[in-house]
């Protein structure tokens, strides 16, 4: 295994040692803040729900209604004209959406095309480089009880535009096509 | 806009359904959905109340105040309106720190946190011009370190699951300017129409 998938698992073990070491160094009593601290986190994770359980379904609608793979299907004729993979469109077009569907996307891509192929490594770039602009906004706002989200959403999709754009180039760049 | 895009993608989801027969599916994923929901809800109770805790530990022992020290230059110009030593600071830093090197269920509690004292500082329903900035460079996720894609690239057996390490910070770089440039420019065209009125 590579240095950095092995970093990937002692990362969090890591932290861990670090804080508490350095805490207990200083005196201070980590049980307590640690339970002190967990403990809002209880009611946080209920005040989302009814955010997360909105957005959720009305996406789903969408999804599982066929519209959305309509609405793809129209849309990644446009796209590949503009030098888009065709394959890639509908991961491109659904992460920032919804995670799930996304990850399922690119597990699928990776599954048929392969990890180490020009459309795996762009797959996974552009999985890895962006996030769910919907969910991070519903999840965020809805949690400190934000009404008005003003420029959030344009400018989360806008810079979504901009890291599918820097995926595929520096992907073609680094590996070629 | 966000009423607008909820409501728009529910009633188009039910009307495509009408003329393409889909109905049936439509119905068990409204309730498939919300189960999932919950279940997701649920789940980030554990994530919640876990890294809440050791963020209060790391607080208590100064460990995000060090972390802000250290990036006190670049935080501050891309957070003007935010005073400098201010909670908020730490935890923004903390959130982006967790995403850079993948921890994405550490991400969220901190970007929460950071959410909260961002609402403390403006008092108002309304997004201020931080909590934009700071989801627009976090959707655009500054990323060493892609756990999820490289457990799936491990799974298919790929002759080296980390070669697209390099090429995600790049891509993740390039977006992270794009968003605070986007940021910016909303920002410049807001403050124009504010002054006109």
């Amino acid at each position: 295994m590579s240095l950095l998938a092995t970093a990937s698992l002692w990362i969090i073990p890591c932290l861990i040692l670090v804080v508490l070491a350095i805490a207990t160094a200083k005196r201070l009593p980590t049980y307590e803040l640690f339970v002190d601290g967990g403990k809002e986190g209880i009611s946080l994770a209920i005040s989302i729900l009814p955010f997360l359980l909105g957005m959720l379904v009305s996406i789903s609608i969408l999804r599982a209604s066929g519209a959305l793979d309509a609405l793809i299907g129209l849309i990644t004729p446009v796209l590949s004209i503009l030098g888009m993979p065709a394959d890639i469109v509908p991961l491109a077009l659904v992460r920032p959406i919804s995670g799930t569907a996304a990850l399922g996307m690119t597990t699928e891509l990776i599954a048929t095309h392969g990890p180490d192929s020009f459309i795996g490594r762009l797959a996974s770039v552009l999985q890895g480089s962006t996030d769910t602009t919907f969910y991070v906004l519903t999840v965020y706002f809805g949690a400190v009880g934000i009404r008005k989200m003003g420029d959030a959403l344009k400018v989360g999709l806008l810079a979504d535009v901009i890291g599918i754009m820097a995926s595929i180039i520096v992907v073609t760049i680094i590996f070629g096509a | 806009m966000v009423n607008y895009i909820w409501a728009i993608m529910a009633i188009g989801g039910i009307i495509y359904a009408m003329f393409t027969g889909t109905m049936d599916q439509v119905n068990k994923a409204i309730f498939k959905s919300a189960d999932d929901a919950v279940v997701l809800a649920i789940s980030l109770i554990s994530v919640m109340v876990f890294w809440l805790g050791i963020t209060k530990i790391a607080e208590a022992a100064g460990l995000l105040h060090a972390l802000v020290r250290l990036a006190k230059p670049f935080i501050s110009r891309l957070f003007p309106d935010i005073p400098k030593d201010h909670p908020a600071m730490g935890y923004i830093l903390s959130n982006l720190t967790a995403n850079f090197f993948g921890l994405g269920n550490a991400a969220t509690p901190m970007g929460i946190k950071a959410m909260e004292e961002m609402k403390k500082l403006s008092n108002s329903p309304k997004a201020s011009r931080s909590m934009i900035t700071f989801l627009a460079v976090n959707t655009s996720s500054l990323t060493l370190i892609p756990t999820t894609v490289l457990a799936v690239r491990m799974k298919y057996e790929s002759n080296s699951p980390t070669e697209i390490v390099s090429a995600t910070l790049l891509a993740s770089i390039l977006s992270f300017i794009g968003a605070i440039l986007i940021d910016r420019l909303f920002y410049e065209i807001r403050r124009r129409k504010e002054r006109r009125a």
